[in-house]
């Protein structure tokens, strides 16, 4: 009731609307403000732990390096974003809206990178490409090649963030063109526009707040990566809170770089909204949904074959085969190598339960986001992101401070442990949530309600089979991002919860690589066929949408 | 109507949700951790143990220690310096009976927050007096000597200097790597400040500094680094090498060197363990502790691990230089707690 007083309605140009809603429904923002308590968690123990600090810390955080790895970190968060952005749209739009062969497959394919751990791509990429790598032992024989460009630092820590990270924005962006009402196109083509000047001028435009969203996850996971930043020799801020921690166990000078981390995410938050912009991006007039137009390639097929080809080759089949590489190795040594299948079922398990409590929590955020937008509902959103910034290590002793005070009988149990992913994760299924809302008219709900029904009816009715490519492709994002996510994982589930991701660690930590290939290879499988499942719903969805 | 779709929605949902909870706990308990398979074991009694040694290496030995002292015994793997935040964040109501430590560092951390319990003499005593706590309240219970890897193809041994001090030479400008935000790493510094002073300490650093050294993730790291032959010479601990050599066979182009004559380069860093004080079954953990010191734990770390056995008795394994072979510094590792001097050493260095 709370938001109904800053109540503006930038989405709309008549702001006569006030017989129909007088504010948020109390479904949806009672859990809102159960998300925003939750997600106010870490924020709340980094002060209490900052507010512990000494002069000593104050001053370690105030040296010149401090402010030169801050920049260095902003500068390649914004490199990554930039760079998956170029890969994500070209990708999308290939695999949406082109007759490009085998387009589901490539549809599948393309999104997978997202399921390989950082802690894992960052070693294939320098068992790969590093100066003493297989690329350079294949080169130096017939081509004499004895030194290949640096991949230490900068050029490898951007390599593998944009590989394994580019499909945040995929996913987004897919859903926004999978959604996109085909009547602008074609009202842009029958008034003269060309093909290309279409794309730039209309469908382009119309991505810009799924596009805006995905960049924000890009540069939130940029931010908040240990893994592939440590492997690649690149000094981010991230890996001084995890030096903080792995040294002098100071909890902290840890504290006070997350806080900075924290301003630093604001910051991202406050330019996304500048990019999202004020627009409406739903279809104004009466018409039907129907299925996109489909673009057909002609010769520009082999190019654009040669594109996907090449992406999915480094960010996907490069890393399986080194995977399997590591297996026949260890198959040669005669290592005892196990199945995993107890692990691959916690995982599935923990990950499909988050997706879908994650997904069920995003959607009152969103809808209050888009449809009540306001001061509070928009710093709500906001805050729904402070997790997805903060190395993970973070949230979970957060969680470790709160729970075990707060909430002993629940205290490392799967409950306590999914809601530690839904507090890191929350933003991803907002994201893609709200870009959905954003693309449905709100006249239609109005209609609805307008003929007699109540709101929850209204948002089953109406929003959500409208909206359920958007909260497909966040359980993915969700689900698939579960699957890999370690730091909480160690510290929060039931004891001998073992899940693929620590058992991939338990191996790579000792570099033991041939143990650690069976489960994540199977990680990756678990991992494609819940994408086949989301992918094949997301079909049905785009044949029977009214 | 509308209702019933909402009512069929949630309660389709709830159902999925509740349904896949109900199979949780069947399947959070491995099945090697907690089968009865022994009737020895005390009912009721079950200690939880925090473990920074990774399940891929002692997973079998933890499984078989309930078996042999009849307690259940749970344990929670992970990184052991994060377990050792969560500990403290934990406090009084830390879960954890028992802290197993990659690193003495760690233990200390524990112990300076004061709560760690002592432990009884019958445990301490089984270990020489460097390995342990000087309060007494953890022990070491398995040894690594701080080594110096080296790449077979481009390096023979006698090309290597006697003592780590003559790496700070020029001729090994960029072909040194090592891991200096690892634990055994900032010990051996620690040692080094606290066996030969602040400033040959520094000069050292600055010396390697000097050198370029590339900085690695970790130990594994830098092995793996030297094997490739991105860098010829790296400063870990022992026993990475050997599950390198393990995995990828003999031919594995890495090898390890101990510098000579009670260098501080080839000292012994260890792991170790200790019991929290707020445990409520003190005695069945002091149980798990004697086990991990008893002489078929000791081969377990010398087989399957490659480490030494700290207590007497326990011959090296074949493939590790044995303990009489290389000259070890001696110096108590309960000593070594200024680590936080060493870290701001090397911040000040700009080598962290």
């Amino acid at each position: 009731m709370v938001i109904s007083s800053s109540q503006q309605r930038t989405g709309l140009k008549t702001g006569r609307r006030t017989p129909i809603s007088l504010g948020p429904p109390v479904f949806l923002w009672v859990p809102a403000l159960f998300v925003a308590v939750a997600m106010l968690l870490a924020p709340a123990y980094l002060v209490i732990r900052t507010a512990s600090a000494g002069q000593d810390a104050l001053s370690l955080f105030l040296r010149e390096r401090t402010a030169l790895v801050l920049v260095r970190t902003v500068a390649l968060a914004i490199s990554v974003t930039a760079a998956t952005t170029a890969i994500a749209i070209p990708l999308a739009w290939l695999t949406v809206r082109t007759d490009l062969p085998l387009r589901r497959l490539w549809s599948v394919l393309a999104i997978l990178p997202l399921v390989v751990p950082s802690y894992v791509g960052g070693f294939v990429l320098v068992a790969a490409f590093g100066p003493r790598g297989m690329l350079q032992h294949f080169l130096s024989g017939p081509f004499g090649i004895e030194r290949l460009p640096e991949i230490y630092g900068f050029p490898g820590a951007l390599l593998a963030l944009t590989l394994f990270s580019y499909p945040y924005m995929l996913l987004n962006v897919r859903a926004a063109l999978a959604g996109m009402d085909p009547a602008l196109e074609e009202a842009a083509r029958s008034l003269g526009r060309g093909p290309r000047s279409t794309f730039f001028h209309v469908t382009l435009q119309h991505l810009r707040p799924a596009a805006a969203s995905g960049a924000l996850l890009v540069a939130l996971y940029t931010l908040s990566d240990f893994g592939a930043v440590s492997l690649l020799q690149f000094d981010s801020f991230t890996r001084q809170i995890y030096v903080q921690y792995q040294g002098s166990f100071d909890r902290t000078l840890a504290a006070v770089f997350s806080l900075v981390l924290i301003a630093l995410t604001v910051t991202v938050l406050f330019a996304e909204g500048r990019v999202r912009g004020k627009l409406r991006y739903y279809r104004s007039g009466v018409g039907t949904g129907r299925p996109p137009m489909i673009v057909s390639l002609g010769r520009w097929k082999w190019p654009a074959l040669c594109f996907c080809g090449s992406i999915v080759l480094f960010s996907l089949l490069l890393p399986v085969a080194i995977l399997g590489f590591w297996l026949v190795q260890g198959l040669l040594a005669s290592i005892p190598l196990q199945a995993v299948w107890a692990a691959a079922l916690h995982s599935a398990l923990a990950s499909g339960l988050a997706a879908i409590i994650t997904v069920t929590m995003a959607l009152p955020v969103a809808i209050l986001a888009v449809r009540y937008s306001g001061r509070l509902s928009s710093l709500l959103e906001r805050i729904s992101y402070t997790g997805f910034a903060l190395p993970g290590i973070v949230i979970a002793l957060s969680l470790v401070f709160f729970g075990i005070r707060f909430a002993t009988p629940f205290y490392q149990t799967l409950g306590m442990l999914v809601f530690a992913y839904m507090v890191l994760f929350l933003p991803q299924a907002v994201g893609s949530v709200r870009s959905s809302v954003m693309q449905i008219s709100p006249r239609l709900e109005e209609a609805a309600r307008s003929l007699g029904h109540s709101p929850p009816s209204v948002l089953a009715r109406i929003t959500l089979p409208l909206i359920r490519n958007g909260l497909l492709g966040g359980a993915a994002l969700v689900f698939l991002t579960v699957m890999k996510e370690l730091p909480a994982t160690l510290v929060l589930s039931p004891i001998g919860f073992d899940t693929l991701a620590t058992e991939v660690w338990n191996a790579t930590t000792e570099g033991l690589f041939a143990q650690a290939a069976v489960p994540a290879l199977l990680l990756i499988a678990v991992s494609s066929g819940a994408i086949v499942l989301l992918l094949l719903q997301e079909k049905r969805a785009g044949k029977t949408a009214p | 109507m509308n209702n019933k779709l909402i009512k069929t929605f949630s309660i389709s949902l709830l159902s999925f949700v509740l349904l896949l909870a109900a199979c949780a706990p069947k399947q959070a308990v491995t099945p090697g951790v907690s089968a009865p398979a022994s009737s020895q074991i005390t009912p009721g009694v079950t200690i939880t143990v925090y473990s920074g040694r990774s399940k891929s290496l002692i997973g079998p030995l933890l499984d078989q220690v309930g078996k042999d002292i009849g307690v259940e015994v749970r344990v929670r793997y992970g990184d052991t310096a994060q377990l050792a935040a969560a500990i403290l964040e934990e406090g009084k109501r830390t879960p954890a009976d028992v802290f197993f430590a990659q690193d003495a560092g760690a233990l200390g951390a524990i112990s300076k927050a004061g709560m760690l319990a002592p432990l009884p003499d019958g445990i301490l005593n089984r270990v020489g007096t460097e390995f342990r706590s000087l309060k007494g309240d953890w022990v070491g219970v398995s040894g690594r000597a701080r080594v110096v890897v080296y790449n077979t193809q481009l390096l023979k041994e006698s090309d290597l200097p006697e003592s780590i001090r003559g790496f700070t030479d020029p001729k090994w400008k960029g072909k040194i790597g090592w891991p200096p935000t690892n634990g055994s790493f900032q010990a051996f510094v620690t040692a080094m400040r606290k066996i030969e002073g602040e400033q040959k300490t520094i000069q050292w650093l600055e010396g390697i500094k000097a050198n370029n050294p590339k900085v690695y993730k970790d130990n594994t790291a830098v092995v793996l680094a030297v094997a490739a032959g991105e860098v010829q010479v790296g400063f870990v601990n022992h026993y990475y090498l050997f599950n390198q050599i393990k995995q990828k066979g003999e031919s594995f182009t890495a090898r390890n060197y101990y510098p000579k004559k009670g260098d501080i380069g080839a000292m012994m860093n260890v792991a170790g363990a200790g019991i929290l004080s707020v445990t409520k079954n003190r005695e069945a953990a002091e149980r798990f502790i004697d086990y991990l010191l008893s002489d078929s734990a000791q081969r377990y770390f010398v087989d399957e691990t490659f480490e030494y056995a700290l207590t007497t008795g326990i011959p090296t394994h074949p493939g590790v230089a044995p303990l009489s072979q290389i000259d070890v510094p001696k110096i108590d590792l309960g000593s070594l707690e200024d680590l936080e001097g060493t870290l701001k050493l090397l911040r000040d260095l700009g080598i962290l």
